[in-house]
Formats: structure tokens, sequence, C-alpha cells
């Protein structure tokens, strides 16, 4: 049986929840899927209409809000309790804090941001990016079962998802927890103030990225932006270095965005850029190095120095005259 | 406050990286290193929390004998000393062994606040701090992007998905893994440069009993989901070409 970790926040679940689901039922053995929080009747009655086993609820006041100490505490209990094969989550920012501690505590090996499961030499391997995209490796757990699995979100399509014939049962779990094990005290989520652009808006972004070396640099892509009338955008190390204002950055941690036309400078193309941005209708990417990941989702490209290109492009789209009009299309 | 910032060593992020003969790692013998981007700025921020509260920065790094380079640059950006772990078995291990091989190096020394990277950018576990902090038996928090002292304990900015934020209390000590972004860095001076060679480096060995959590079993280049249009020809060859494209078949302008 393989143990599927959902995740909700105020009874609302998080859409990512479905790709482990996916991933479990693909491996063709029956699928549990757990849930923490309270009030989550309606939570498990979504989970319910997918093809799995069992839905187990846990509640508790204290699980009101997730805390790392409180996550990893019952979720301990359950696998113990549940004895799973495996064990699948999926690669959220709330995986990324309670899932490590949870499979160490257990003594069992967690693999970290999965795309795919394969069988390999009668061995079951996950593959993973490394190397900020640019390899992807097969990687085999060693040690006791259950291992430990999470997903990177959107490496499955939640909608494939297979549905059941009738709903799943729920089973609501007895669990303990002591209050006092929870060291974390959580405040409520919030939003920086308001952000000055709305990219996602923007029918052209121009997007620059750590390939532009120094602010001084940022003048030539605001030049092109201009040309093309675009926004700029950015990857996250620009926004960091203060380049650019964080409300400029594209990518998980910023804005996503799906403009007519993407122009990525310099930009690697790390998954936590990819997810802002692979919904542009038209992708175009400019890098020096032909191996970037982000040709991986580039329609068109130039290999070659954005220094070199950078200008041409301007003075092509200024020679042909109101290159920022766009006008006369549709 | 005595505080702990673990640093990996990482291949430079311009290094052309090629898979090595046995297909389970990449050729980085001749690589250059650098220090992981995000433990830079767990570095920063421990520096700040010195400067405001006082204490001491003591850097952390596991690794081969050339991991030596980052902890200079640690210290010549104002850390107070280091303990370096030499094994050249960690330089490919899982942040299981990793993580063990820290935790073994700093238990005795019981630091207020242990702080690392986020995620690596070479394996990318996003799990060596969190497993330490379990190993340490502490409270701790992910993805930080301000930290305050407050009494008995830290108040934590967690960053969270889409533009979230959220405020955490934890009583200390605590170990906290540190997003990019947090603060501004600093880059050594000349004075930082100097100073680094007279700070103590402990050289400890990992214990002897560290077992794998898992096995790479290949390491390949992706294949690629779509087919890209790659445009040739000069700069100005291939600018005026795009321009034509994008205009004439996308549409987008
Ligand atoms: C939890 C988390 C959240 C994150 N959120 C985000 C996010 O929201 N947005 C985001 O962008 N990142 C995010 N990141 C960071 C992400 O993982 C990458 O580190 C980042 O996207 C890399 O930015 P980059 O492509 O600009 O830099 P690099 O990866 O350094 O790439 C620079 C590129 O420029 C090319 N280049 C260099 N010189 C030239 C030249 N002269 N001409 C042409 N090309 C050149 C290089 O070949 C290289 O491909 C996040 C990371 C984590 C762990
Ligand atoms: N060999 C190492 N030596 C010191 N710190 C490390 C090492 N490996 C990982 N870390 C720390 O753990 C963080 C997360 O790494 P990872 O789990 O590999 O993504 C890094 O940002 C570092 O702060």
């Amino acid at each position: 049986m393989i143990l599927v970790i959902a995740e909700q926040r105020d009874g609302v679940l998080h859409r990512a929840s479905w790709e482990p689901i996916l991933a479990a039922q693909q491996t063709g053995q029956p699928v549990q899927v757990a849930v923490a929080g309270v009030s989550l009747a309606s939570v498990a009655g979504e989970l319910a209409a997918a093809e799995v086993e069992a839905v187990l609820t846990i509640e508790h006041p204290a699980l009101e809000s997730y805390t790392p100490d409180g996550f990893v505490a019952v979720f301990a209990d359950v696998v113990t309790g549940t004895q799973p094969d495996l064990v699948f989550l999926p690669h959220t920012y709330q995986t990324r804090e309670f899932a490590p501690k949870l499979a160490v505590r257990l003594g069992r090996s967690l693999i970290t941001d999965c795309i795919a499961v394969k069988q390999r030499d009668n061995r079951l391997a996950f593959v993973r990016p490394m190397f900020q995209g640019k390899f992807v490796a097969d990687v085999a757990p060693t040690g006791p079962a259950p291992h430990f699995a999470s997903f990177q979100i959107g490496a499955f399509r939640p909608d494939a998802v297979t549905r059941g014939a009738t709903a799943a049962d729920i089973r609501a779990v007895d669990i303990t927890l002591e209050a006092a094990v929870i060291r974390q005290t959580m405040e409520p989520p919030f939003k920086e103030a308001k952000q000055a652009v709305d990219l996602t808006q923007a029918e052209r972004i121009v997007a620059v990225g750590r390939g532009i070396k120094a602010q001084e640099h940022i003048a030539l892509v605001e030049t092109l932006a201009a040309a093309l009338g675009a926004e700029v955008a950015a990857s996250r190390p620009i926004c960091d270095s203060g380049w650019l204002p964080m409300d400029r950055q594209v990518g998980s941690s910023g804005q996503t965005v799906s403009p007519k036309l993407y122009l990525a400078l310099g930009i690697s193309g790390a998954i936590q850029h990819l997810v802002g941005m692979k919904g542009s209708a038209t992708i175009v990417a400019i890098n020096k190095d032909a191996e970037a990941p982000i040709f991986e989702v580039a329609d068109f490209g130039i290999v070659g120095d954005l220094f070199e290109v950078v200008p041409a492009l301007v003075a092509a789209l200024n020679a042909e005259g109101g290159g920022s009009s766009g006008a006369g299309h549709p | 406050m005595k505080i702990a910032v673990c640093v990996k060593q990482v291949v430079t992020r311009e290094w052309p990286l090629r898979v090595d003969d046995a297909r389970t790692w990449v050729q980085d013998r001749d690589a250059s290193f650098e220090m992981n981007e995000p433990d830079a700025y767990a570095l920063e921020e421990a520096l700040r929390l010195k400067e405001q509260h006082g204490g001491e920065v003591v850097v952390c790094s596991a690794g081969p004998p050339r991991v030596a380079q980052v902890i200079r640059e640690a210290l010549a950006r104002g850390a107070d000393r280091a303990i370096r772990v030499e094994s050249n078995a960690l330089a490919t291990a899982d942040s299981g062994m990793v993580a063990e091989a820290l935790a073994a190096a700093i238990r005795d020394e019981a630091f207020d606040l242990v702080l690392t990277g986020l995620q690596s950018d070479d394996q990318g576990f996003a799990q060596t701090g969190v497993v330490l902090a379990e190993l340490l038996g502490i409270s701790h928090a992910t993805i930080i992007m301000e930290v305050q002292v407050v009494e008995g304990g830290l108040r934590v900015k967690r960053e969270l998905e889409g533009g979230w934020f959220q405020w955490v209390s934890m009583p200390s000590p605590a170990l906290l893994t540190i997003q990019s972004g947090i603060n501004q860095l600093r880059y050594a001076t000349l004075r930082g440069i100097m100073a680094a060679k007279k700070k103590e480096v402990r050289v400890v060995e990992p214990p002897a009993d560290l077992a794998p959590h898992h096995e790479i079993l290949e390491l390949y280049v992706p294949e690629k989901a779509k087919q890209t249009r790659l445009i040739e020809g000069s700069p100005v060859e291939a600018a005026t070409e795009l321009v034509r494209v994008l205009r004439e078949e996308a549409r987008v302008i």
C-alpha cells in the first residue's frame, strides 16, 4: 500500500496533492490518502472521489494551523500504524519543512522533488532533477521500507487522477497529540503590501536573469522591452540583488504569468522559474549555453551572447519602425 | 548568541558540467567551486545577528579537503572560526549522511542557533538542515526571509508559495533554513582575508558508521519535452530572423 499525505489549509485542498495520488495510482499498488487538520469533512470528501482504498482523516484542535512539530508527531504515528510500503507527498513548501524530519524520526529515507517513478533492475527508482535541472538522476532508496518520496509540483497532471466508481471510505484515525510537543507558534499568512506591477496582465514580457551580469546592464533590457512594448520581469537572483524590485519576479515565489510573448534573456530555466512562465503562449530564450534547461520549454531560441543579440534585436525592431505597437495584428 | 552556519561547496554555476564515466556524478576534478548561494545569505544573516546581539559565528562545512576554500571565504567575510568535516565520501553523499556528519561535529558545542541554506545548487535535496534539526533535537523553520531575536527565542518570517508569508515563533535553540535574498551580501575585504589566516579551523572526521540512504543509479541529460526552433547565424542575422518569426509566424509583436 502507498500512503499519500495530502495537504490542505483552512479546508481547501492544495491542488498539488493530486499529483502524488496519481504517481501512486500509476504504480498499480493500492493507495490510501491521509490528511491532517480540523473540519476535514469537505476535503476528505473531495479526496474520496479518487480511486483509492481509503481516506484517513487526522483531526485534532492542535492541528488547526500546520506546525512542523505537530505534523511530524501525528504522521509518525499514522505511518507506524498503517505500515505502508511507500509514502508519497507533494513537494510543497510545507512538505519541505516537515517531511525530512518525519522520515528521519522513523529512520527512513526520503527522496525529494521526484518527477517520475520507474522500475530499474528490479528496483523501484525515483527520477529527480540534479544540478538545477541540467541533469536528472535515477535514484533508488536504501534501508528499510517504507521509503518516502515527494513529487515536484507540475510533474504529474492532477486531472489525470483515476476516479473511483464509488466514493472511497473515509476513516477518522485516532491519534494522541500532546500539545507540549509543538514548539512553533504560527501567525496567519499574509501578503506583502500591494504590488506595484501586475505582470499577469502583460501581453509581452522581457525577463532577465543572472546572465545580465551587472545592474548597469539592466538598461539594455529596458530598451528592448520598450522596443517590444513589453514589461520587464526577472528571475529571483536579479530581485535578490536589488537590481529590480521584487514585484517583477516571476516564478514559484513570484508572479505566475502567461503573456503572448515571454522572452527570457540569460535565464537558465530552474524549475522554480519555469512554473511561473511555462504557460506563456510563445516562449523565446536567448542563452549562451545550448544546454540550459530554459530551452526545454522555449518555442524559439538563440544560442548566443545576449550582449550581442539584444542590441541587434533592438536595431531590427526599430529599423522596421513602430515595433512597439504591434498594431495591425490580431 | 552562539551561531553555527553550514555552508556547502558546489561547482561554480558557470562551469560546463559533463556526466562522468561511471554515469553517477559529474566530472568535477578540474572544476572551480563556490559557496552554495543560499548559504552565503545564511552566513550574512549570522554575521548581522552577531553584530546586533553579540556572540560568535562558527562556519561548518563537510566534504573533501577542497572545501577549505569556502571556509576561508566565510572566515574572510567575518566568521570567527570553523569546523571542517573531512571526508571524500561526503562530496556526493545524500542529505541524511551529511546531516549525521554535521550533527556529530557540532552537537557538543550547544549552539543557540544553527543556520543552513534552504537547498543546495547541486543535489537540491532541501533536506540537510531539517534532518540536522531532528538529529540535534531542536526546533526549526524553513525558507526564512527575516529573523528577529525575541525573549526566549526567535520570531522568523517564513516564505510560503505564491507571494505569501507567515511569522513563526519558537524557543531557542533552533535551526533555520535561509532563503536567498533575505539580506544584501557583503564581500570580503582585504583586511578580512588577512585576518582569516589566523582564525581557528578545527578538522574532524565523520563518524565511521555513516550509511547511505539512497543510491544514484544513473545521472543523465533529460529528454527534451518540446522542440525548440533554434535560430542560427550571426547575432544580427539571428536577431533579424527572430523579429520576422515573431511578427509573421507567431504574430506576437
Ligand atoms: C524555494 C525556492 C523558490 C524559488 N523561487 C524562484 C522564483 O520565484 N523565481 C525564480 O526565477 N527563481 C526562483 N528560485 C531560484 C531558482 O532555483 C534559480 O536559482 C534561479 O531561477 C536562477 O536564476 P537565473 O536563471 O537568472 O540564474 P542562473 O541559473 O545563474 O542562469 C544564468 C543563465 O544565464 C546564461 N548566461 C550567462 N551569460 C550570458 C550571456 N552573456 N548571454 C546569454 N546568456 C548568458 C547562463 O548560460 C545561464 O543559463 C527559487 C528557488 C527556491 C529553492
Ligand atoms: N556538505 C555540506 N557541508 C555543510 N553544509 C551542507 C552540506 N550539504 C548541505 N549543507 C547545508 O544544507 C543545506 C541544504 O542542502 P541540501 O539538503 O543538499 O539541499 C545547504 O544549503 C547547506 O547549508
